[in-house]
């Protein structure tokens, strides 16, 4: 029987996961102001620019509105409450 | 963004890169909402024309294989479910050991669950763990500090018994552990997830560099040196799993990875230096002993002298990066010979290189992090990058502060030789707050 070893585990500890819940889907997006993010990802600009385009295409009856966060990498309150308060969803993009 | 904007009462998509699927998916679980609606385009965005970006928008999702706009509209429209109004709440335990097991198998095990850096460690049995926790008058359980993997990662806590745990993995002694509790206290990582592969670089002042034995002579960087090495490699090992992993396509996505993350400490040539030495230059006493972390390091020149066109050859080492400031280690010999042609002190030096650290503003914007991080800066009026992006594109511009400039003398006078690394320092911490 060989011998047994008692060791220690080299990982830190992980904080509390707590569950959110998602918000409140719209049926249908038609009439309603959909912000487009852009996270300030190189050429996400152009990727942004080029979804605006593609829902004044095919779907005309929803607003989409370009915004940007004013730094990378950073929660920008105003800018979410500008969304919260004028948009009804957001898609948010996109990196590398 | 996209869960607090949820939070906010928005229904959101994210949309990633199809390389990102798994640290995206692992980042909404940890966020507590696990069906974030989220949807992938093909690797990469950068780079790719507007048409080929629309083609993205009008192909299928990478992951999914639906069509793209169909995951985004139907992720803000699709109606919630009991997951999706509950999100996940959990608690994960790290237990102070592992059940016991004999040596090979812990050796599988740790290297199972990507606890190393794949080479050999020393087991962390509760003896050798004991006489590390020796090396300070610090409680076992004092928490040291805290750590993330990346920036969208959760921030994982690490007491002075796991940082000593990781200091048996590395090979070090109780007399090294005040340094390495230094490091781990600064908070930086180490093993940062960037797909930048970027790393630290660590640099000791004061008195402990003797007490310890440290090197800062011949071959000061690295593998030469007991301390130096086994030093750097604890500060790597307790930022990977001080944070909870460093995990590719997970927890780490650099594209090339980054051999300095193995070590990368060092101490300073005080005694050979003519300069001031870094620590006091950061507001410490000459007797302190401190570590000074500077994080983002993945770019590194090289160079001998300063020779009769040294300065042509630096401008072109320091155009380098544009986000990057450089820290110049330079050997005694280097450092000497500046002195010689009237550059006194480090400040003197560092002020020609800021002075001098200068490209086309073309240059300096197509520069990727520029554009990211910088940009935004600019944009908003904060200087001095606003008056950098007013000028013309052949326009040259400043790349670099003064105040983000760093020298430091190391080295054992066999070469005049000289290095820039591309780095930021975060921290200069006491390491006798550590004893």
């Amino acid at each position: 029987m060989p011998d047994l070893i008692t060791v220690h585990d080299p990982r830190g500890y992980a904080p509390k996961v707590t569950g959110k819940r998602l918000a409140p889907r719209h049926a249908n997006l038609d009439g309603k102001i959909v912000y487009l993010v852009d996270c300030l990802f190189d050429n996400s600009e152009a990727f942004m620019e080029q979804m605006r385009q593609w829902f004044a295409a095919n779907l005309p009856k929803v607003n989409p509105r370009v915004i940007k966060p004013r730094q990378s990498w950073v929660d920008d309150a105003e800018m979410r409450a500008k969304i919260a308060s004028e948009g009804s969803a957001a898609i948010l993009g996109v990196g590398l | 963004m996209t869960s607090l904007l949820e939070e906010d009462g928005v229904p959101c998509v994210a949309v990633h890169t199809h390389v990102f699927h798994r640290v995206a998916t692992s980042t909404a679980r940890l966020r507590g909402i696990p069906t974030l609606r989220q949807a992938f385009v093909p690797q990469p965005v950068v780079g790719r024309t507007p048409g080929e970006l629309r083609g993205y928008i009008e192909g299928a999702d990478r992951i999914s294989g639906r069509p793209f706009m169909q995951e985004v509209l139907e992720g803000l429209s699709r109606p919630l479910d009991d997951a999706d109004l509950t999100g996940a709440t959990f608690e994960r335990t790290t237990p102070r050991l592992v059940a016991p097991d004999t040596e090979e198998n812990l050796r599988a095990l740790f290297l199972e669950n990507r606890w190393t850096d794949f080479l050999p460690i020393v087991l962390p049995t509760e003896a050798r763990v004991a006489a590390m926790l020796k090396g300070t008058s610090q409680p076992p359980d004092t928490v040291v500090g805290r750590m993330r993997a990346g920036n969208f990662r959760e921030a994982w806590e690490y007491t002075v018994e796991k940082v000593a745990v990781n200091a048996v993995m590395a090979g070090a002694k109780p007399e090294y552990f005040p340094v390495i509790l230094a490091l781990a206290a600064s908070g930086q990582t180490s093993r940062q997830g960037s797909t930048t592969s970027m790393t630290c670089l660590s640099v000791v002042n004061g008195p402990v560099r003797h007490e310890i034995g440290m090197n800062c002579g011949i071959g000061a960087m690295g593998p030469y040196n007991h301390a130096n090495t086994t030093i750097g490699r604890a500060f790597s090992l307790a930022s990977q799993n001080g944070q909870g992993g460093s995990v590719p396509g997970e927890t780490y996505m650099g594209a090339l990875g980054n051999p300095m993350a193995y070590s990368l400490v060092f101490a300073e040539n005080e005694e050979r230096s003519p300069w001031e030495p870094l620590h006091v230059q950061k507001g410490m006493k000459p007797t302190d002993s401190a570590v000074s972390v500077f994080v983002g390091l993945r770019y590194v020149q090289d160079g001998f002298g300063p020779r009769d066109t040294w300065e042509e050859k630096m401008r072109r080492c320091l155009a380098a990066s544009a986000y990057l400031p450089p820290t110049l280690v330079t050997d005694p010999i280097v450092a000497r010979l500046f002195a010689a042609k009237g550059i006194h002190t480090k400040q003197q030096l560092i002020d020609w290189c800021a002075a001098n650290a200068r490209i086309p503003a073309r240059e300096y914007w197509d520069d990727q992090w520029v554009q990211t991080l910088i940009h935004p800066l600019a944009v908003a009026g904060v200087e001095p990058f606003a008056t950098r992006l007013k000028a013309a594109p052949d326009e040259i511009v400043d790349m670099h502060e003064a105040s983000d400039i760093n020298v430091v003398v190391a080295g054992g006078e066999t070469q005049g030789a000289w290095k820039i690394f591309g780095a930021n320092l975060a921290k200069t911490v006491s390491v006798d707050a550590w004893r």
